[in-house]
């Protein structure tokens, strides 16, 4: 078990390794400096200057210098400067974690706990108009560009309640924190809520078909028990991987509806940098995704060993 | 002795978008406590949808059970509604199923699958449950009976597996047992032993059992009496002993003329019986065994033959023998 | 054609599924002939126009018509997402298949590329494409069919393997076919059904993604007429005075998706009948 838990972060290292390499060259492909970009913007026209500004930030050093100085700034927490606000990387993104953090942990729960309920329901009452109906409905659900339900439910709360969930760094009462997290989590929700719970469906659909909920029934077992007690638990195994795979989904939704939302998040932020070519800004905060989106597989994977004792224990 | 289980006029069909498929047809038979009785036939001739209508596992959307009486002990299994069928379910008449692998839920353990049975139909804690369940496995034979409880159906080998689900389905003593292919999955050695084993937990407990199985060697050894089935249909009956010295139908003839024997003469060709079986959604007017039966006469085509008595006790249906 | 009957009465669902791409497809090739403006001609004085019988979904901040603008964004997404898809799921489908039926180190490189690539959400990597290659149309469809390449080839590198080992695959080795015969008469044809899927499959996620990208401002620029943008330069802002700037644009992306996941699963139904209920 330790071995292989080495291995995988062995394994890990060097997947990071590799989007690091990848993440460098690809912002450094195109001409186009930075430099250019901030001599231009601040309405210098001396050359000199500009050299200045290029010796500084040192990007007339070779590529792999470069690369190797943000490396091992990495390995002792210097995550470099911002080229826009000149802050420390580090100062400019920590805060902005937990925020993110709290956005998508809201957003995993509310998908888990809407969509493998639906999910278990549409495969129990298989073929009726209840499934049918479900299935349409996530369809539907999994067709919508996530901004775009975001700003649908923008204007349902401007219409309707009069009222705009801002973001607020210390909400006055609990329901006002609840609305501010609790009505963009559940938009980036929704479309992985509405993946689960196809998946929930079909796994539980194979399930149903097995060997041992017929033996379960001739026990005289209740259709609940049967469900509940026999079905559903091997009917969330792949659920359980799909949730890391719906990791990575969650940051494409996160960074638009952060964005509709306007919450101070990593991922608007990551939007922001690009916006602004502050290469050090993305390239951190790439790695940084790439870092959460690897581990939590390995998390994942490592769950699901915990609960599947056909992998636990080998004889 | 009164008969335990009878079974009388059982007809169940499935409705699929081929068209209606006759799984079992209007078959009768019982069965005194404490006897086994054999089902014997080729894969899609019915026996296990006969066990399945018994315990009333048959899915419900495609299939029905038409017609038909089983009466466990007196009462009509048929006749109840779900709830009270479930409470027959296990405590009155059980099953064991052919693949022990996937018969078992592999995320709980078989110790809990046991004690499950237990506490479902008994009134007790959970604790005498599970000592129940280590029981029951030390009562069919398993060593080490409290750490087997313990482990997953994935630790166990096949036939430790099907005497695990042996003593699930015996732990509430039921009065009648469907053991459905029982020893199929498992090699030819350990078939004998969970073939012994159910015989002497018959004995011990007085349960009937259906024993259900293609292969002859098997109801030769453990079968007091035996039912031949082709194509949904009872085609004959009678005392083991008898039916195999003294065959009626044509096909139980068949059967057991293909078998290869020990001694008969170099390079001589296996007697096997001409064609294939009927589907069940297209089954010809009269007998189901004309086609294939060089017997066969004209009112063999014409209409299905009923069971008659041939010799005392043993039944065949069939216009020719 | 009766083979086409007898599928459509099976999946109605993927009937509708490909009338709506259907018309989106017409759309998008007859928009110069079907919109009743010109996409691009502004006019101040009809700014924030509501629906009306001249501009039936009503016009935007500058005054442009929003039908015709719609309209003429069904070629954009209709070029990113066919060009997308097919550069991606090609490419994927040959990687795949190289790796897969050549093994050794070359397929022990790809797949490390494809670790590497699939660590990252496929947002943050077409973000970033497009951030480093600048903002166009072709960057944006490259920008997207780059992230498909590894899962695709994911895809039909396992169906490959599989098939490798069959037994007709054996058997034809044991007649004597030489490799690259074994490759395009047994396995290829075999790998087109599950491909033709995923492309199917990636089609929505495809406009999803240009959607978003636009939307961001990073994807399809001006003067192109794309629905995402035409969301992001109305976000918020107009919410309360112009409704329909927010919700048609998003309709149609959402109409158009949607047949293509309605088609994309009564394919997958069709071609891979294991997957059947």
């Amino acid at each position: 078990m330790l071995q292989y838990i080495l291995r995988r972060l062995g394994l890990m290292v060097l997947t990071l390794f590799g989007v690091s390499v990848a993440i460098f060259l690809l912002l450094r492909i195109v001409p186009g400096n930075i430099a250019d970009i901030l001599f231009d913007s601040a309405g210098l026209i001396d050359p000199a200057e500009k050299q200045q500004i290029v010796a500084d930030l040192g990007l007339d050093l070779p590529l792999v210098t470069q690369y190797a100085h943000w490396i091992a700034g990495l390995a002792h927490g210097d995550l470099g400067y911002s080229y826009v606000s000149e802050k420390p990387v580090l100062d400019e993104v920590l805060p902005r974690i937990p925020i993110t953090a709290r956005l998508a942990g809201l957003a995993l729960l509310f998908a888990v706990c809407t969509g493998v309920p639906f999910g278990v329901v549409s495969a129990v009452r298989q073929n009726t108009w209840l499934d049918y109906g479900l299935r349409v409905m996530s369809l539907a659900a999994l067709s919508m560009p996530s901004f775009w339900l975001g700003l649908l439910v923008l204007m349902a709360f401007v219409n309707w309640f009069g009222l705009l969930p801002i973001y607020d760094k210390a909400p006055a009462t609990w329901g006002a924190a609840i609305l501010m997290y609790g009505v963009p989590a559940a938009t980036v929700g929704f479309r992985s809520s509405a993946l689960i719970m196809r998946l929930t469906r079909s796994s539980m659909l194979e399930v149903l078909r097995q060997d041992y909920v017929r033996t379960a029934r001739s026990k005289g077992l209740s259709e609940r028990a049967v469900t509940f007690i026999h079905a559903l638990r091997n009917a969330v195994l792949p659920v359980i991987t799909t949730i890391g795979i719906e990791t990575a989904f969650l940051f494409g939704g996160l960074i638009v509806t952060e964005t509709v939302f306007n919450i101070p998040g990593v991922a608007r932020f990551l939007v922001e940098a690009i916006r602004w070519r502050d290469y050090p800004m993305v390239q951190n905060l790439v790695m940084f995704i790439a870092v959460v989106v690897v581990l939590v597989n390995l998390l994942v994977d490592l769950a699901y060993m915990f609960v599947d004792p056909r992998i636990r224990l080998r004889t | 002795m009164a008969a335990i289980l009878e079974v009388s006029g059982l007809t169940t069909v499935f409705h699929t978008r081929g068209g209606i498929v006759r799984a079992v047809q209007d078959v009768s038979f019982s069965v005194e406590a404490g006897e086994t009785l054999a089902i014997v036939g080729e894969s899609g001739c019915g026996k296990t949808m006969t066990a399945l209508s018994l315990m009333r596992l048959i899915p419900t959307p495609p299939g029905e059970i038409t017609s038909g009486t089983v009466k466990l002990a007196g009462t009509d299994l048929l006749a109840l509604d779900e709830a009270s069928m479930r409470k027959m379910r296990g405590s009155q008449i059980a099953m064991i199923f052919q693949e022990p692998m996937t018969a078992l839920n592999p995320l709980l353990t078989v110790g809990r699958q046991i004690a499950e049975m237990v506490s479902l139909h008994e009134n007790v804690s959970r604790r005498t449950a599970n000592a129940r369940a280590v029981d029951m496995l030390h009562h069919v034979r398993i060593p080490a009976p409290e750490r087997r409880a313990r482990e997953y159906p994935h630790q166990m080998s096949g036939g430790m597996r099907q005497r695990a689900m042996i003593a699930m389905a015996l732990a509430c003593k039921p009065k009648v047992l469907i053991a459905d292919e029982p020893t199929t999955a498992l090699d030819v050695t350990i078939q004998a032993q969970v073939l012994d084993l159910i015989d002497d937990l018959r004995k011990e407990l007085g349960t009937a059992v259906v024993l259900i199985t293609h292969d002859l060697g098997v109801v030769a050894e453990t079968a007091d009496r035996m039912i031949v089935m082709y194509a949904g249909r009872k085609v004959e009956e009678g005392r083991t002993g008898e039916l195999f010295a003294d065959p009626c139908h044509p096909y139980l003839q068949g059967l057991l003329g293909s078998i290869p024997r020990f001694g008969g003469a170099e390079g001589a060709r296996l007697r096997e019986i001409p064609g294939t079986v009927p589907a069940l959604s297209d089954l010809p007017r009269g007998c189901a065994f004309a086609p294939r039966c060089n017997a066969a006469v004209g009112t063999c085509r014409d209409a299905v033959p009923a069971l008659r008595p041939k010799r005392s006790g043993h039944t065949a249906a069939c216009w020719v023998n | 054609m009766r083979e086409i009957v007898y599928y459509g009465r099976r999946y109605p669902l993927g009937v509708i599924g490909a009338i709506i791409l259907i018309v989106f497809v017409l759309t998008a090739i007859f928009a110069g002939v079907v919109a009743p403006y010109d996409p691009l001609t502004t006019n101040a004085r009809a700014s924030l126009a509501a629906p009306s019988q001249t501009y039936w979904i009503g016009a935007d901040m500058m005054g442009r018509d929003m039908l015709s603008r719609m309209i003429h964004g069904s070629r954009i997404s209709l070029a990113v997402a066919l060009g997308a898809t097919c550069i991606g799921s090609g490419l994927g489908a040959l990687l795949g298949l190289a790796s897969g039926y050549l093994g050794g180190w070359f397929d022990l490189i790809v797949q490390r590329f494809a670790e590497i690539m699939q660590s990252l959400p496929l947002l943050v990597m077409a973000l970033v494409i497009t951030a480093s290659l600048g903002p166009s149309l072709v960057n944006t469809i490259i920008a997207i069919a780059i992230p498909l390449i590894p899962n695709v080839a994911r895809v039909i590198r396992a169906n490959v393997l599989s098939l490798r080992e069959l037994n007709y695959v054996e058997a034809a080795r044991a007649v004597g076919m030489g490799q690259t015969r074994i490759a395009l008469v047994h396995v290829f044809p075999n790998t087109l059904a599950p491909l033709i899927v995923l492309a199917t499959a990636q089609l929505g996620s495809t406009i999803l993604t240009e959607a978003s990208l636009s939307f961001l401002g990073l994807g399809v620029p001006e003067p192109y007429p794309s629905w995402g943008r035409m969301l992001s330069e109305s976000a918020a802002e107009y919410i309360r005075s112009a409704p329909w700037l927010v919700i048609f644009p998003g309709l149609a992306i959402s109409l158009v998706v949607f047949g293509a996941n309605l088609f994309g699963d009564a394919l997958r139904d069709v071609l891979d009948p294991r997957q059947g209920d």
